[in-house]
């Protein structure tokens, strides 16, 4: 009898165990065949985040597929997909402004829940971009992402023309102080006029690049980097959606007849319609002294046989009455259509990893987690860490209400139209989009 | 009508002459085989089908697909101009407002400028495309030397894609390294850097009428060497022993002859031109400021962008109404003048 039974357990154990290792077996082919897309721009951190996510695939088996789409229709191309319910995207590194729409629309799965549960603390993460990723509604504790690419705007400058001995003396004459890399409006002025028309190395050159783009966000993202440091505010602190007063102010008014100043008086012509793109050609072909773009495409730049190295030197956005700079960047979210939500949160949660951030900012990202700004090192490890520290302190993003593209097309329209189109005053510019706002915010019931 | 067909194509009778029956009696025979080759069942089914019900089970699917691709996007296009609709906010109560997106739409300042922009940008396109297009095909009817490979020449442009046209025309328009500025400096001796095509309010309407005249004149030119080509040899001849000067001629029988020609090419740019945006769009962006943002440019931004869907609905309607008007107008004009 005990022979018998250990003959009848034995085949047991034994066909037990090979279900046991085949299911685990298929278990890891299963988690091997799985494939997650995620969604962002096609830009130069983008391919940082190709190389990266090759460590998620090896740790968790599961695949990662790249949906790049070119800044320019970025917003209209994954605007439409998640408004249209479209499962092309497990994860999307979304704009900052998209918050709003897409935790309201239920877009975006809601992370709180996964955050508590996996032990990712949001105050791990720089508090700016905590505020301008991850929260809807702002200043409250809602995650709908993980700060996933912090960026602001920022400036190059050519450091080998700023250092020739002649040039500086020259300077130094015009204007009684040393040519430097500017850190107030006044100054950026007087720098940018200086080479404005002026002849290096037998090539015309010219003072600044700014962003002057109609179609898109262009000299939306542009011009308020000057109006945030002048005065310029959204809304009344005391009193949402006050914008009167405020949108239009008199320094307002006087941060929008600089922008214009600057771009009558300090650019290359032809710059009507130009942005992040034009202004790298601008810069790496030697026609501006300054430029003004965003800090993602910096690393890249630096790398430039012709103009990176030491000929390149950077300087975070110039201060008047107080200091601001818009910021960029964006957060990784998950899309609620996605059929592999668990594959997509297990990215997220990877990628929170204070190692893997280290290593996403070696590869050319720029990581918003502490682990890696507090890093003592940190301020030192590029030219452009310091200004990229010192603009994290003072940005300020544009609405990121669900309506926000409607708020953004009409200042898109009434900056062209005054700044390039010459069309009426400053005044009348930020009167009218005072209005154009405040029906925005009506039709939503969020003003009466 | 089957039965009806097999009976015309049933072999004759015999009665009928040798002569008169042979040329008959191969598709007879043919009739006869392919009837027979059809199944019992299906012959049985189709045998009794009116010609009416014939020609509807072949028009059915056609219309069943004009139906759902345009006339059933028309109707919801409608029914979504009387309500406050977004697209972008699917979860969102909707609710009808009546014919305030249409007040909106036509008492909107931007959109009577956008509207100006098109009437400019159409008015401008289609005289000088009308006019160059003729001239060329006038010249190239008169079969010179070589005439053939001018024709392929100028037929170039309108080969190319509207997203490569734009995108090379910016750079043409460049006022540093452009093309297009350095032959006006040479031709004027203005500074080439001292204008901007596309950068100035004044001149980007003009710059988007350039590039749209020299890719579509010679579409324009091809229906007009049509024309000229239609009218008989016979009617100059007579003209000409009539003693009738060329002018006269030109006058007398070319233009009025090549007339029908010449408006449906007019047709067929005004309406193309009335939703124009791709080519527009790459070169200017509808900028600066606001100075090129035709109606199809405005409308792509309001349902798009902003995603105002109910007020961009009624905005594609009054734009179709006024093409469907304007259209049936003009359709009716030219075939008076067919008429004549």
């Amino acid at each position: 009898m005990k022979s018998i039974r250990k003959m009848t357990t034995l085949p047991g154990a034994a066909s037990l165990t090979a279900a046991i290792a085949l299911a685990t077996a298929c278990g890891g082919a299963l988690a091997q065949d799985k494939t997650i897309t995620l969604c962002w721009a096609a830009w130069d951190p983008a391919n940082a985040l190709v190389e990266l996510s090759k460590d998620f695939t090896a740790k968790s088996g599961v695949k990662m597929k790249f949906e790049f789409v070119p800044w320019t229709n970025f917003a209209d191309r994954m605007l439409n997909e998640l408004n249209s319910k479209g499962k092309l995207c497990d994860l999307i590194i979304g704009d900052s402004q998209w918050i709003g729409g897409s935790a309201e629309q239920g877009h975006y799965v809601k992370l709180n829940d996964f955050f508590a549960k996996e032990g990712i603390k949001m105050s791990d993460f720089a508090p700016a971009t905590v505020v301008g990723y991850a929260e809807w509604p702002k200043n409250t504790p809602n995650y709908w992402a993980l700060p996933a690419m912090a960026d602001s705007v920022g400036w190059t400058y050519r450091k080998d023309w700023f250092a020739r001995p002649e040039i500086q003396a020259e300077f130094k004459k015009k204007h009684n102080r040393d040519l430097a890399a500017p850190k107030t409006w006044a100054e950026f002025k007087q720098v940018s006029e200086f080479f404005q028309g002026r002849t290096i190395d037998g090539k015309k050159v010219y003072g600044a690049y700014l962003f002057t783009e109609r179609g898109s966000e262009g000299i939306t993202m542009g011009v308020t980097n000057v109006l945030y440091p002048m005065g310029f505010k959204y809304e009344n602190p005391k009193q949402p959606y006050a914008m009167e007063g405020f949108v239009n102010s008199a320094d307002a008014v006087r941060g929008l007849e600089f922008y214009k100043s600057l771009y009558k008086g300090s650019t290359p012509p032809g710059l009507t319609n130009a942005y992040m793109t034009e202004g790298l050609d601008a810069f790496k072909s030697g026609q501006v002294a300054m430029m003004m773009n965003w800090f993602a495409f910096f690393p890249g730049l630096y790398k430039d046989p012709n103009v990176g190295g030491d000929k390149i030197g950077f300087f975070a956005n110039p201060a008047d009455k107080a200091k601001g700079v818009q910021l960029g960047g964006q957060g990784i979210s998950v899309v609620a259509y996605s059929p592999n939500r668990n594959e997509a949160l297990q990215y997220i949660k990877w990628f929170a990893n204070p190692e893997v951030q280290k290593k996403w900012q070696a590869l050319g990202g720029f990581s918003a987690a502490k682990a890696v700004l507090n890093d003592p090192g940190y301020a030192k490890s590029s030219p452009f860490a310091q200004p990229f520290l010192d603009s994290m302190d003072m940005v300020i993003d544009f609405w990121a209400e669900p309506s926000y593209a409607q708020l953004l097309l009409a200042m898109q329209k009434r900056v062209h139209d005054y700044v390039v189109a010459d069309k009426g005053t400053a005044k009348e510019a930020l009167d009218g989009l005072v209005t154009d706002w405040r029906k925005v915010f009506k039709e939503d019931g969020k003003m009466k | 009508m089957f039965s009806d067909a097999s009976a015309m194509l049933s072999p004759r009778p015999e009665t009928q002459g040798a002569a008169v029956a042979r040329p008959v009696s191969r598709p007879a025979t043919l009739a006869t085989r392919a009837a027979a080759a059809t199944p019992a069942a299906l012959a049985g089914k189709v045998r009794g089908l009116s010609d009416r019900a014939i020609a509807w089970l072949f028009i059915g699917p056609t219309m069943l697909l004009l139906l759902a691709i345009n006339i059933f996007p028309l109707i919801w296009t409608i029914r979504l101009s009387f309500t406050n609709f977004r697209a972008n906010r699917p979860n969102a109560t909707v609710l009808g407002v009546g014919i305030d997106n249409y007040v909106s739409v036509l008492t909107d300042g931007d959109i009577w400028l956008a509207m100006q922009a098109t009437a400019h940008f159409l008015f401008w396109t289609i005289f000088l495309q009308t006019l160059i297009g003729f001239a060329l095909a006038y010249l190239i009817d008169r079969r010179f030397r070589g005439h053939g490979f001018w024709t392929t020449v100028i037929l170039i442009p309108m080969m190319l894609s509207p997203a490569v046209v734009g995108n090379f025309w910016a750079f043409l328009y460049q006022p540093q390294i452009g093309l297009f500025n350095y032959v006006v400096a040479w031709l004027s001796g203005v500074p080439a850097s001292s204008f901007e095509m596309i950068g100035s309010v004044r001149l980007a309407p003009w710059a988007i009428v350039i590039v749209d005249t020299w890719m579509w004149t010679p579409y324009v030119m091809l229906i007009c060497l049509a024309g000229l080509r239609s009218i008989p040899d016979y009617i100059y001849e007579a003209a000409e022993v009539d003693r009738a000067s060329a002018w006269r001629q030109f006058w007398a029988i070319t233009l009025p002859m090549v007339l029908p020609f010449v408006m449906l090419a007019v047709l067929f740019r005004g309406i193309e031109n009335f939703r124009m945006f791709d080519m527009v769009n790459l070169l200017t962006s509808g900028g600066p400021g606001s100075a090129t943002e035709l109606a199809s440019i405005t409308l792509k931004r309001e349902a798009f962008e902003k995603w105002r869907t109910g007020y961009s609905s009624a905005f594609a309607i009054v734009l179709f109404v006024a093409v469907f008007g304007m259209a049936n107008i003009y359709v009716k004009a030219l075939n008076h003048v067919k008429n004549r």
